[in-house]
């Protein structure tokens, strides 16, 4: 019994980790209706560059994240004005075709760089710490810490969303970009900030999951794949729906990987295909 | 009205490139169909494999450039396919390359459940969905012991079939399926449902005024899809003679596909056959630069897709109005006649 209980511990604060991968997945395609294909890859972008910081300048993880977050909020602005703005439209295919050559691109010149063999950030001792809970039950601080981490991103989004003049902008474009612009809104600019922002916590994302785990330059398209599955489960409209479907997706994976360790993954997208069939909208959609 | 007044126009189909294509075709099949009698075997070997890209590549470009379906997911039809193959092979007593088309149709059949849950859905949403449904495909044989699980399985029932027959057949099977894939579309979308595709293709809320299915349209082009990609699996897998999940259910598939047909042109038939003569002409020279070479591969496809959306195909028919598949239908208005 108490193993269960701790399956499910475990699995919730994995989806915690997951919610940040889907939060930035989500921002994107809410504000612009753009499904970015690289978003796994862009993950494994900022856990490399963290890496590269941690090991070459030997500071410490978290002043890693302090670095690369304005980085990554300046790498998204400049993609999606140099890029992505140049394939919005009513035609899904440009963005679609784009963001998958950028995938490849981004793969191969990690691979060229770090090689093909795994490895993660060194975080000393936050990464064996655990906290005693009972009988049988711990739980790890870095898992917590990730998990307080998305709770965090989730509220902040959610208050950027709502209370803010740039919140509303995003969702005035979200709603009617013609529109929006004829209020004076700037859509390339908005557009730009919420890859920005969308980028800010894709580096949140890959700096904690470098640390939790191994990474290898091909591991991208995978975390996309959980991304999208926490963002279909939960729903769209609100981050903590996505918040949640990351949680489920964790807690199906963490029982697939109990029953057997081959079929961790495959209980996941199960019962993100289950829900598809079930709900197509998601479990917790905000409209309608 | 009159009935017996004579039309003032005609609705042309054929272009004087599309006739000479034709007898061009014909010539090109009967020069490759003799190939096993006096090529190399590396020449027919290198031909199944690319009939194959060009049977998936043709696919795709009536998936995605036609019928609006951007999938991402093509490797799980090519991997079923691959997979149907082996096992139908190996396991019954069925003649090995009879065992290919059954290979494609079960491809076909277990596209229709596949079809349920990703129709559920749109855009780019669908495209990931595609590929969610290929790993759950590539997981299951990753774990099926009887298959060898992850690290796969050999195609056992050739042993006795000596090595030149075996190739010149699967060399025979490669040709049929390279034509056989260009005809098929050909036909189709000259037919009242590529008229439909088109339609959908140009506006779905219009088509579906026009009072075109669209679901069922769509559903179509999906399932042929599947059938294309589950032949070319199982070509694929005749002439490598091992499977495994990772090679037979890999992105890689589509991610090649894509490029092809992206470079070729989407939206014409053309395009795909031009693709793919690139896309092996640039693998044979530079595909020993590794990283470099699919990091330009990527660079290449966004460039074009930025610059050249229609592809060089597309920008070629720009400038030359060079069709050899014709699919529209052309208004010839007739002089008057003094009575």
């Amino acid at each position: 019994m108490i193993a269960w209980i701790d399956t499910i511990v475990q699995g919730v604060l994995l989806g915690g980790l997951y919610a940040l991968f889907a939060m930035g997945l989500s921002l994107m395609f809410g504000v612009m209706r753009l499904v970015n294909i690289a978003h796994g890859d862009f993950i494994l972008l900022a856990a490399f560059a963290g890496m590269a910081l941690v090991t070459g300048l030997g500071v410490s993880p978290g002043i890693a994240l302090l670095v690369l977050m304005p980085l990554a909020f300046a790498f998204g602005y400049g993609l999606q004005r140099g890029i992505l703005n140049f394939a919005l439209g009513r035609d899904i295919l440009p963005p679609l075709l784009i963001t998958f050559g950028l995938s490849i691109v981004i793969q191969n010149a990690l691979l060229q760089i770090f090689s093909a063999d795994t490895r993660s950030i060194q975080a000393g001792a936050l990464v064996t710490a655990s906290l005693h809970l009972g009988e049988g039950l711990a739980v790890g601080w870095l898992p917590l810490t990730i998990f307080v981490s998305a709770i965090a991103v989730a509220l902040a989004l959610q208050w950027l969303f709502g209370a803010t003049r740039i919140g509303r902008a995003f969702r005035a474009a979200a709603d009617d970009s013609e529109a929006a612009q004829l209020m004076g809104v700037d859509n390339r600019h908005i557009y730009a900030l919420a890859t920005a922002i969308a980028m800010v916590v894709v580096a949140i994302a890959g700096v904690f999951h470098g640390i939790r785990t191994t990474i290898a330059p091909t591991d991208g398209p995978a975390l996309l794949l959980y991304a999208f599955e926490a963002v279909v489960i939960g729903g769209l409209g609100s981050f903590w729906g996505t918040f949640a479907g990351g949680v489920i997706l964790g807690v199906a994976q963490s029982i697939g990987f109990r029953l057997d360790p081959g079929w961790g993954i495959l209980v996941g997208h199960l019962a993100f295909l289950a829900v598809l069939l079930v709900k197509p909208n998601g479990l917790f959609p905000k409209t309608r | 009205m009159d009935a017996t007044v004579k039309p003032t126009f005609n609705v042309l189909r054929a272009t004087r490139a599309s006739r000479a294509g034709g007898i061009i075709a014909l010539i090109l099949f009967a020069v490759l169909a003799s190939l096993p009698f006096w090529a190399d075997s590396s020449w027919l070997r290198l031909f199944a494999e690319f009939a194959c890209f060009l049977v998936l590549a043709q696919m795709w470009n009536l998936l995605a450039g036609y019928g609006g379906l951007v999938s991402v997911g093509q490797q799980a039809f090519v991997g079923l396919g691959g997979y149907a193959l082996v096992v139908l092979a190996n396991h019954t007593t069925l003649n090995p390359f009879l065992c290919l088309p059954l290979a494609g149709l079960i491809a076909a059949l277990l596209a229709v459940p596949t079809a349920l849950v990703v129709f559920r859905l749109q855009g780019g949403y669908f495209a990931i969905g595609t590929w969610v449904v290929a790993e759950v495909y590539r997981l299951l044989f990753a774990n099926a012991s009887f298959l060898g699980g992850g690290s796969g399985t050999s195609l056992m029932a050739l042993r006795g079939i000596p090595k030149a027959t075996r190739e010149s057949i699967t060399f025979w099977i490669a040709l049929v399926l390279a034509f056989g894939s260009v005809a098929l579309v050909y036909w189709l979308l000259r037919s009242r449902q590529g008229l439909a595709l088109t339609a959908i293709r140009d506006s779905e809320i219009a088509a579906a005024s026009q009072g075109i299915d669209v679901r069922a349209v769509k559903f179509l082009v999906y399932v042929i899809a599947a059938l294309g990609a589950g032949l070319a699996g199982a070509l694929y897998f005749l002439s490598n003679l091992r499977i495994s999940p990772d090679a037979a259910f890999g992105v890689n598939w589509t991610a090649y596909i894509i490029f092809i047909v992206v470079i070729g042109g989407i939206g014409t038939i053309e395009g795909p056959i031009v693709g793919t003569v690139i896309y092996f002409l640039l693998r044979e020279f530079f595909g020993d630069f590794g990283t470099w070479y699919l990091m330009t591969l990527g660079l290449v496809a966004i460039v074009v897709m930025v610059k050249f959306p229609k592809g060089l195909w597309g920008y070629a028919m720009q400038r030359l109005d060079l069709r050899f598949f014709p699919v529209q239908r052309r208004v010839q208005f007739l002089e008057k006649e003094t009575s």
